[in-house]
């Protein structure tokens, strides 16, 4: 499928009351994904799935499907952030017990440190991604007269850029620190366990080689070292 | 690291009912204002959308729109001697959280207060003798009457496009209306909603009684509206989620609804989410405030926003809470009676009775506002004499939704799992019902807000701690209504009824309500109320403290009309009189 | 809901990781009785690290599922006293752990004897530069025992384990392939050393070609089947990558719950109590003595106080000094006058890295163990003439993939940018071809370096957490930068087909990035009361039934990992309490 960001997110934000029947329409079983495809193929049987989403708004969405397929774009090597499940994976990230808090120390008071004292907001992730996403569209309005997701694949290039930098200028909120949080979100669910969602089809185990589980390699140490060795992945579902 | 914005002429604390209203009314009188907003953005179009507004599991038990208690919560004790301890989940109550506050949240239950309610000391003093309150009961006249609020009442009416039917039209008491109200100088804005199955039952048997059924006044729409504002109200679908649910077809007032769009677009307006309130910049010898000191959560800085006015419009425990950090009034001391901030915290107490019928309920189609009521129970609406207690409350029929999880009652003596609890559960589930005995609660000497001495919020205060328990009135009166309204179940003509009236310590989750009242009461003396008849501080002319924070008792009825009364009264009183000359509106 | 006072026991362990373990285990062969309070959950291999969930990098490496929750405790830092600290809300320079085996568990495997110039620092570098050579604020100090002294107990760890290596001094005789700079040993590892991987063979050839001395690392990760002296199996490792911050599945790890914790769960005299956080030590100052300690059913909440004739403080180093602070038990380290000796002496471990690519190289960065590198001595401690260069001390240097774990483990050369097909592109290219060559460095005590408790931030039972007021100073800036030149300088020599950015400590302490959890000092051991907490044989100077193990006591860090010596220190003090405080209970020194 195109991609298509724009159709999609005015079709989802539009959804309102009569979004049952459409969303029900809308949900297609994930198309399994055979071994030996190449990328491409998957791509195509991996058309973009309208998971229901746990905790992201329909806008929220939007814009992490492009940041990812930014980072992520579909090409030899994979489908796109999307494709592979990536808004979905930061979806389940932010309504489990990651996003609300869980192993975060979250007691005040809540003072500014230097950036060598690390995280010092009382946000939690679902906080610190929703007032993030909502400051980048702020931003990406008042810069390009649309929100991020609506920018072209180039525009978007260089709004990440500018983020990155820290010079995308956010009422209350560095650029800089929100970028390194949603770049390191698509690393983390890209090469994650499939499990969580974002790495459908393991796609970028393949991508770079490896084999994922069950890691046994006691005769294989020695006679492999060196050697290039093809193993295709198997991931915790393929073993459970 | 302080940080001083630029100053406005008024500031609100907190952006509900209350804040959003008093907002909007002072820039339509020509003033800029800040909106401070702890809580995150919201909108019904990113919020609250089909299918996932549906999830019963993530709103109503994980409380998804609702206040994180790792930000702020409450302690409770029963009893000053009593060491408080922290609400660490929500379970005696949840508390609201994000834009639109608690008027995103609730069910819609709109009732004005019973005109005896305003002067209720001098009401009971008048009837039942002078000594007929008990010296334990702190119970105060308002400082408003019913015919200053009337005014006020219909213009929030006409807000949130109440659904209802008039019992007193100018003086006029109409037939199917409620007939115990206050006179009222125009219709509802809205026809009533559609009668549910439970709604006819017990219509039939509450009037067959010689009781005066009438629809509850809802702010679920019965009708597209239109709205003073210009903004739009859908259509109640009866979905059967109102209640810890945003509504996604706007058919449900609320200030994101009804207020807020128009603020948006109000250049007089600024509206700041994660604004995190620390206290007020109190300046005790000019008996001024000069503004708000806020933490902004997304920078993690400490802002001060000076301004001409500031209005606390938050909670309950917040602007109690406010008042205490800022040293504004005396604190109220639960053994000599004196000082006023804290003072009289005043809980609902309700009961239930449970009954089955043999009717297809439907239990699924139903609005967040109950179908039909009777008052005949309410207020001093029946002679007190002898009963020992005073006040009482309405009696509704259930009925806002049949959700899965939280709605499914069986007999008594049906086991809780295995065979027989499912073979039950699948043959009841569209036969159940009950009676809300919706009760007063009047304050006592003991029940009252401070500050924590031990537990903190999330950015180091100190938490509210609430001692409270329910008290003999309570008991007695909860007891006298649970039982009227098993009365009427009986009536019904259903076999198997249950009762559960309020009984013993505060506490569990039934017959729990969201409506707290009381902390800066208002009042006609410095010496017994923290804000005078107009909301305004005694201690500084220049602060208002708006909403359930005021009222000296908490009534039978739902408190949400109420706020939005005295939203518009107070709100009236800054744009009409203080602003011409600013100072004390009452004096001492 | 007052405290419940249970009944007397022998000896209190506070804290069940190696320490805890080693000494529950001598303690109840001497015929004591032991209660052990370990604050986090019970957990077994065959429960807790099963596959494959245990291969789920996401959880356990990312989402740190083994490691301590900062909400229940964490620290504050500043880098200056004149700061205001503040929380380490989430872990990021280091992870202490949390559970049965504590830090143990989560281990990487390297398992290093500290050389005999570590043991006897500051006279050695005085000896040899003057004492002009330690500046004012550099406050080293000796070990109170030589390493000659604690080698059979350095011996007894390695059998526990059933450390994995290549002896390099055999009783004075050096031997070509192992470490020639180490200190004599008496007896070879009980176990001959990992394969190497590629990534090791590349670094030890080019180490080698340089005039060093490349050996294998001392693994507890093991290269066969393995009986140890207490009788428990453990299996050959089978380079599963998946060493640091996971349990492992195979037993081949070794750690105490698969060395000790079998054979102690067993024993009559023991008794273990997970859940129980302890809060204090009793401390009667009148008497110098301990009298038992106070906790926390974190199950229930309700609070316990269990006597005890001994009390063991065998906690993490951080736990370790809170809990003296809390019990008033010594003087508390004051960096204005240097007196005082509770929280002085925090030491960390200073990195340096460089990176190097080699297109033509299968590196199979997955098939790994957390301890197969290839290494060199040559510049660590005092191998090396430190005249002139303005520092002392020194790195370990070596090379290999831990693992190949593809969130964390994937490297691109310099210039490649962060995201998009390019990015991609060189991912694919590289994953396999690239590892990167480390230096761990020691960390010199520093006078303003030191732990006390935090004025403001408390844990989740509302004590106060541990300040770290913490910099790498001048010494650690310097000596950084050299051996991450050395480290380049043998990446060059494998002609690499790009060579990465060389990362040399620099600026302040980051609590961000990733660096070691190798923390130590704090209560430090001593030959003088006055600026020590412990005497040598780990017995604390003001109270003669308390004694306090583990890396607490280190002076200052040497350059390899610290679990060698932790386990050492253990045996060395059971030692001394069943031979000697058993047989006349009193002070030791």
């Amino acid at each position: 499928m195109v991609d298509q960001p724009i159709g999609r997110r005015n079709f989802l934000k539009g959804a309102g009351a009569a979004g049952t029947a459409a969303a029900a329409a809308m949900t297609g079983g994930l198309s399994a994904c055979a071994e030996g495809q190449t990328p491409a193929q998957q791509a195509q049987q991996n058309a973009p799935a309208s998971e229901p989403m746990m905790t992201l708004t329909p806008t929220e969405a939007a814009f992490l499907g492009a940041a990812y397929d930014t980072f992520i774009p579909a090409d030899q090597y994979s489908p796109s952030g999307t494709d592979c499940g990536m808004v979905v994976y930061m979806d389940r990230q932010l309504a489990g017990a990651w996003g609300t808090g869980a192993r975060f120390y979250r007691a005040g008071p809540f003072l500014q440190g230097k950036p060598e004292q690390g995280y010092q907001l009382a946000l939690t992730p679902r906080e610190f991604f929703a007032a993030g996403i909502a400051a980048a569209n702020d931003w990406s309005r008042r810069t390009y007269g649309k929100d991020f997701d609506r920018l072209d694949p180039a525009q978007r290039e260089e709004a990440l850029k500018t983020m990155d930098a820290g010079k995308a200028e956010f009422t209350d909120f560095n650029s800089k620190y929100f970028f390194d949080q949603l770049y390191e979100s698509a690393m983390e669910g890209f090469f994650a366990d499939p499990i969580y969602g974002g790495n459908r089809n393991k796609v970028s185990w393949k991508m770079v080689g490896y084999p994922g589980l069950p890691a046994t390699y006691a005769s294989k140490a020695a006679e492999y070292r060196g050697k290039k060795i093809n193993l295709p992945p198997q991931s915790i579902a393929d073993l459970s | 690291m302080a940080k001083t914005m630029k100053h406005v002429d008024a500031v609100c604390v907190g952006m509900g009912w209350a804040g959003s209203i008093m907002a909007r009314e002072l820039t339509k009188a020509g003033l800029t204002v800040v909106g401070l907003e702890r809580g995150a953005m919201r909108s019904t179009r990113e919020n609250f959308v089909m299918p996932t507004v549906r999830d019963e599991l993530k709103y109503r038990l994980r409380l998804e729109s609702m206040l994180d208690t790792s930000t702020e919560t409450i302690t409770m004790r029963h009893d000053p001697s009593e060491t408080a301890l922290p609400q660490r989940r929500w379970e005696l109550f949840p508390l609201g959280d994000g834009l639109g506050g608690a008027g995103v949240h609730w069910n819609g239950i709109t009732f004005r207060f019973s005109p005896a309610e305003f002067q209720l000391h001098s009401h009971l003093t008048q009837r039942y003798g002078k000594n007929a309150i008990p010296a334990d009961m702190p119970i105060q006249d308002w400082g408003v009457t019913y015919d200053d609020l009337e005014p006020y009442y219909d213009k929030f009416e006409k807000l949130a496009g109440v659904s209802g039917k008039a019992g007193n039209l100018n003086g006029q008491i109409i037939p199917g209306g409620n007939p115990f109200e206050g006179r009222r100088s125009s219709e509802y804005p809205n026809k009533p909603l559609v009668m549910s199955q439970g709604g006819l039952i017990f219509n039939k048997a509450a009037s067959g009684l010689g009781y005066h059924v009438f629809p509850t006044p809802a702010s679920n729409s019965s009708a597209p509206y239109t709205n003073p504002e210009g903004l739009t109200i859908g259509q109640c679908q009866y979905c059967g989620h109102c209640e810890f649910f945003g509504c996604e077809a706007n058919a449900k007032a609320s200030p994101l609804v009804c207020v807020v769009p128009a603020l948006l677009q109000d250049k007089k307006f600024e509206l700041r989410t994660n604004a995190h309130v620390a206290r007020l910049d109190y300046d005790k010898h000019a008996k001024k405030v000069k503004g708000v000191v806020y933490i902004d959560r997304l920078s993690g800085e400490e802002i001060t926003q000076p301004a001409d006015l500031v209005i606390l419009t938050a909670y309950p425990f917040n602007n109690t809470l406010l008042l205490r950090l800022s040293d504004i009034g005396e604190a109220y001391d639960p053994h000599t009676g004196k000082g006023v901030v804290g003072k009289n915290y005043c809980y609902q107490t309700i009961g239930i009775a449970g009954f089955f019928v043999e009717d297809e309920i439907n239990p699924w189609i139903g609005t967040g506002t109950s179908a039909a009521a009777i008052d005949d129970f309410q207020s001093d609406n029946f002679d007190h004499g002898g009963l020992g207690f005073f006040g009482g409350g309405y009696i509704c029929i259930s009925g806002s939704g049949g959700r899965p999880i939280q709605v499914r009652a069986t007999p008594p003596g049906t086991p809780r799992w295995g065979t027989a609890w499912k073979e039950a559960t699948a043959k009841y589930y569209n036969h159940n019902l009950s009676l809300m005995a919706h009760g007063c609660q009047y304050p006592h000497r003991t029940n009252y807000l401070d500050l924590d001495p031990t537990y903190k919020d999330s950015i180091g205060r100190p938490l509210v701690r609430m001692t409270f328990n329910f008290k003999d009135n309570d008991y007695k009166m909860s007891a006298y209504i649970t039982n009227k309204a098993v009365e009427i179940a009986r009536a019904t003509g259903s076999k198997v009824v249950t009762s559960l009236p309020r009984r013993g310590n505060f506490g569990g989750i039934n017959g729990f309500a969201s409506h707290h009242t009381g902390g800066a009461i208002m009042g006609t003396d410095p010496k017994s109320s923290a804000v005078n008849r107009y909301l305004q501080n005694w201690q500084a002319s220049n602060l208002f403290v708006i909403g359930g924070s005021a009222y000296p008792q908490a009534t039978g009825h739902n408190p949400t009309c109420t706020i939005g009364a005295l939203a518009y009264w107070s709100a009236h009183a800054i744009t009409s009189q203080y602003l011409k000359s600013p100072g004390a509106l009452v004096h001492a | 809901m007052g405290v419940t006072r249970l009944k007397r026991t022998d000896a209190v362990i506070i804290g069940v990781g190696w320490t805890g373990s080693i000494l529950a285990r001598e303690l109840t062969k001497a015929g004591l009785k032991v209660v052990a309070l370990e604050r986090g959950k019970f957990r077994t291999p065959e429960t807790d690290f099963a596959l494959p969930h245990i291969r789920d990098e996401l959880k356990y490496a990312v989402r740190q599922e083994l490691i301590l929750d900062p909400s229940l405790e964490t620290l504050t830092l500043r880098h200056e006293i004149n700061e205001t600290a503040l929380p380490f809300r989430r872990w990021g320079a280091f992870m202490p752990g949390m559970g049965l085996g504590g830090a143990g568990t989560i281990w990487n495997g390297m398992t290093w004897r500290f050389a005999p110039f570590d043991h006897e620092m500051r006279s050695h570098i005085a000896a040899r530069y003057g004492e002009g050579a330690i500046a004012a604020d550099q406050t080293i100090a000796d070990w109170a025992m030589r390493y000659d002294e604690l080698e059979p107990f350095y011996d007894r760890f390695e059998k526990l384990c059933g450390t994995s290596g290549q002896a390099g001094n055999l009783r004075g005789r050096l031997i070509e392939g192992g470490n020639i700079f180490e200190g004599p040993r008496q007896s070879d590892y009980p176990n001959p050393p990992l394969t190497p991987s590629r990534g090791g063979e590349l670094f030890a050839r080019a180490a080698k070609n340089l005039g060093y001395h490349p050996y294998p690392t001392p693994s507890a990760n093991l290269s066969r089947e393995y009986r140890n002296p207490e009788g428990a199996v453990l299996n050959p490792t089978i380079f599963c990558g998946h060493c640091d911050r996971f349990g492992c599945a195979t037993n081949s790890k070794a750690s105490p719950n698969s060395t000790i914790l079998p054979v102690l769960l067993d024993e009559p005299l023991f008794e273990l109590r997970c859940d129980s956080w302890v809060t204090q030590i009793v401390y009667d100052k009148a008497a110098r003595k301990a009298t038992g300690v106070r906790y926390v059913d974190t199950a229930s909440g309700e609070e316990y106080e269990q006597p005890a004739d001994l009390v063991l403080l065998c906690a993490y180093p951080f736990s370790n000094t809170k809990l003296l602070l809390m019990s008033g038990i010594g003087a508390a380290y004051d960096p204005a006058t240097g007196r005082g000796a509770v929280g002085k002496n925090y030491c960390y471990q200073v990195t340096g890295q460089v990176p190097v690519f080699l297109e033509n190289e299968e590196i199979n960065p997955f098939m790994a163990t957390g301890a197969n590198a290839m290494n060199i001595d040559d510049f660590n401690g005092d191998n090396f003439d430190h005249e002139g260069l303005g520092f002392s001390g020194g790195a370990l240097i070596f090379a290999s993939p831990t693992h190949g774990r593809p969130i964390m483990g994937r490297m691109t050369p310099p210039g490649t940018p962060r995201w998009g097909r390019a990015w991609k592109e060189a991912t694919a290219k590289w994953y396999g071809h690239a590892f990167t060559i480390h230096a761990s460095g020691a960390n010199f005590a520093h006078r303003h370096n030191y732990l006390d408790l935090d004025p403001t931030y408390r844990d989740k039972l509302g004590n106060p957490l541990v300040r770290m007021t913490y910099n790498f100073r001048d010494n650690d800036r310097k000596l950084s930068a050299f051996v991450t030149g050395k480290a380049v300088e043998i990446a060059k020599a494998m002609n690499p087909t790009i060579l990465g950015a060389p990362m040399p400590r620099r600026g302040n302490f980051h609590i961000v990035p990733y660096q070691s959890t190798h923390n130590t000092g704090g209560t430090i051991m001593g030959a003088d009361p006055g600026t020590s907490v412990v005497n040598r044989y780990l017995q604390h100077w003001d109270a003669d039934n308390l004694f306090v193990i583990g890396a607490s006591t280190f002076p200052q860090n040497p350059a390899p990992p610290p679990t060698g010596a932790v386990g050492a220190l253990s045996y060395w003090t059971a030692e001394a309490i069943t031979k000697r405080y058993l047989a006349a209970p009193g002070r030791l020194v």
